[in-house]
C-alpha cells in the first residue's frame, strides 16, 4: 500500500510539533530554575528550535 | 450592590451569547445559499488561490492594485518597470509595452512575451510552443530586468546606506554620541557584536566578520518588514535571494577557515586514536563532514525562504477568507485573524533575520576556531 506524500509531510509536521515544545518547555524549566540565565537560555532554544523548524520545512517543500 | 453588578454583567454576557446565536444562524444560512452555486464558489476558490500565487512571485511592473471596470476592462494603478535582456545584443525597454503580460513587446522586429512570469522571444502573433510535459520550448533571453524585487533590494540598501552613514557621521560630530534615528538602530548594532559575534566568534577574530553580520541583518530585517507593507514586496520569501545570502555565508566560511576548521573535517579524531582505528570510522565520518559543510548553507536558505513565504500565504488567505464566507461575519473575523497574524509576522521579520545571524556567526565560529576549541568544550 501507498503512503500518500501529504501523510508524510503530516507526521513530520505532528514530529517537528512535539520537538520544538519539548524545547520550549525545557527552556522554561530551565528558566524557572535560573531566572539569571534568562538570556542564555533564550538563544540556545532559538537555535535549536530553528535548526528542527528547517527540518518541518524541508518536509513541507517536498510536498509543494 | 454587587448583586446588581453580577446580574447586569450576566445580561451582558447573555445579551453577547444571543448575538453569537444569531451570527451563527447568519452564517449557517449564507453557508446553504453558497452550497447551490458550487461551481461559482469553485470559481472563486481558484481566483484566491492565483491571487495568493501572484502575490508570492516576482513581477516585472510595480502594481499596486488592479480592478476591473464595469465595460470589463482591467486597470492597473502602479509603475512599468525597466526590462534589460541580452539577445544578441543588449535590449532595454519598458515593461509597460507587455501591458502587464496580456500583450506581445516588439523592440526593434523582436517580440517577446511574458508566459508563467518569463520573458520568452515568440512571433507578433504570439505563438508559444510547448513540449510533452507542457514545458515552453520557446528562446528564454537572459533576463536582467529590474524588478519588483530588484527594486524593493535597491531601495533598502539605499535605506540602510543612508541611516547608517548617518549614524556613523553622529558619532563623529556629537563625539561618539548617536543622534536623531541612530539612537534607535545603536544598540541593534551592539548587541550583534556584543551577545552575538563575540560569544560566538571570539574576542580575537569577530572583526573581520562584523561587516558581514550587520549587514545580513538589517538587510534581512528591513527587506522582512517590507513584506509587510501593502506594497505586495516579497524578497526574502524569493529562494534565489535567500540561496545568495547563504551563498556568501558559505564562501565566507570555507574561505576564512582555519587549518583546524579543516583539520576537524578531514580528521576529527585527531591524535585520540591509531590510525588503524580511526580508517573504518573515517568512511563513515568524512563524508559526514563533507555533506555538514553544504547542508548548513542549504539549512539557512530553506528556513529563512520558507518562514516568509509560509508567513505571506497564511495572511492572504486569512485576507481571502473575507471573499469567501460573504457575510458580514467574514469581515471582521478576516480583520482580526489577519491582524493577530500580523503583528506575529512582525516578531518572525525580526526573529528570522536574528536566526541568519546568529547561525551565520555560529559558523563563522567553526571556522575560525583554534587548536585550544577541546579546551573550551570542557570549560563549559
Amino acid at each position: 500500500m501507498e503512503i500518500p506524500v501529504m501523510v508524510g509531510a503530516g507526521l513530520v509536521v505532528i514530529g517537528v510539533g512535539i520537538g520544538i515544545g519539548k524545547i520550549g518547555g525545557s527552556a522554561m524549566d530551565a528558566i524557572a530554575r535560573q531566572p539569571e540565565a534568562y538570556g542564555k537560555i533564550q538563544t540556545a532554544m532559538l537555535i535549536a528550535a530553528a535548526l528542527i523548524e528547517g527540518i518541518g520545512f524541508a518536509a513541507l517543500f517536498a510536498v509543494s | 450592590m454587587s448583586k446588581t453588578t453580577t446580574l447586569i454583567l450576566f445580561k451582558k454576557k447573555s445579551l453577547f451569547l444571543i448575538a453569537l446565536l444569531f451570527a451563527g444562524g447568519l452564517f449557517a444560512k449564507e453557508n446553504e445559499q453558497n452550497q447551490e452555486n458550487l461551481s461559482a464558489k469553485e470559481i472563486q476558490k481558484k481566483e484566491i488561490k492565483e491571487y495568493i500565487m501572484h502575490h508570492l512571485q516576482d513581477s516585472y511592473d510595480f502594481s499596486l492594485f488592479s480592478y476591473t471596470t464595469d465595460t470589463g476592462e482591467h486597470v492597473y494603478i502602479g509603475a512599468p518597470l525597466p526590462i534589460i535582456l541580452w539577445d544578441n545584443g543588449l535590449k532595454v525597454f519598458s515593461s509597460s509595452k507587455f501591458h502587464h503580460g496580456e500583450t506581445v513587446a516588439e523592440v526593434n522586429g523582436n517580440h517577446y512575451a511574458i508566459i508563467h512570469n518569463k520573458i520568452y522571444k515568440t512571433d507578433a502573433a504570439g505563438t508559444i510552443t510547448y513540449d510533452e510535459e507542457h514545458h515552453t520550448t520557446n528562446i528564454a533571453p537572459l533576463d536582467f530586468s529590474i524588478t519588483k524585487g530588484v527594486v524593493s533590494i535597491m531601495f533598502t540598501f539605499l535605506l540602510m546606506f543612508f541611516l547608517f552613514k548617518n549614524l556613523a557621521d553622529s558619532y563623529a560630530k556629537n563625539g561618539g554620541i548617536a543622534s536623531g534615528a541612530g539612537r534607535f538602530f545603536e544598540p541593534i548594532v551592539l548587541y550583534i557584536r556584543d551577545d552575538i559575534a563575540i560569544p560566538n566568534i571570539g574576542e580575537k577574530k569577530y572583526r573581520k566578520y562584523m561587516s558581514f553580520l550587520l549587514t545580513v541583518f538589517f538587510f534581512v530585517w528591513f527587506l522582512n518588514m517590507l513584506g509587510l507593507t501593502p506594497l505586495g514586496i516579497n524578497v526574502t520569501g524569493n529562494i534565489a535571494v535567500t540561496l545568495c545570502l547563504a551563498l556568501i555565508t558559505f564562501l565566507l566560511t570555507n574561505l576564512t577557515g582555519t587549518k583546524d576548521y579543516w583539520l576537524h573535517i578531514f580528521d576529527p579524531l585527531g591524535s585520540t586514536m591509531k590510525w588503524y582505528a580511526k580508517v573504518p570510522l573515517y568512511i563513515i565520518l568524512i563524508p559526514i563532514e563533507v555533506l555538514g559543510i553544504f547542508i548548513k548553507p542549504f539549512s539557512l536558505l530553506i528556513r529563512l525562504y520558507a518562514n516568509m513565504q509560509a508567513g505571506h500565504i497564511v495572511l492572504m488567505s486569512l485576507i481571502g477568507l473575507m471573499f469567501i464566507f460573504k457575510s458580514w461575519l467574514g469581515s471582521p473575523l478576516s480583520f482580526g485573524l489577519a491582524f493577530a497574524i500580523s503583528l506575529i509576522e512582525v516578531l518572525v521579520a525580526l526573529l528570522q533575520a536574528y536566526i541568519f545571524t546568529m547561525l551565520s556567526a555560529l559558523y563563522f565560529g567553526f571556522a575560525s576556531e583554534e587548536h585550544e576549541h577541546h579546551n573550551e568544550i570542557e570549560a563549559h
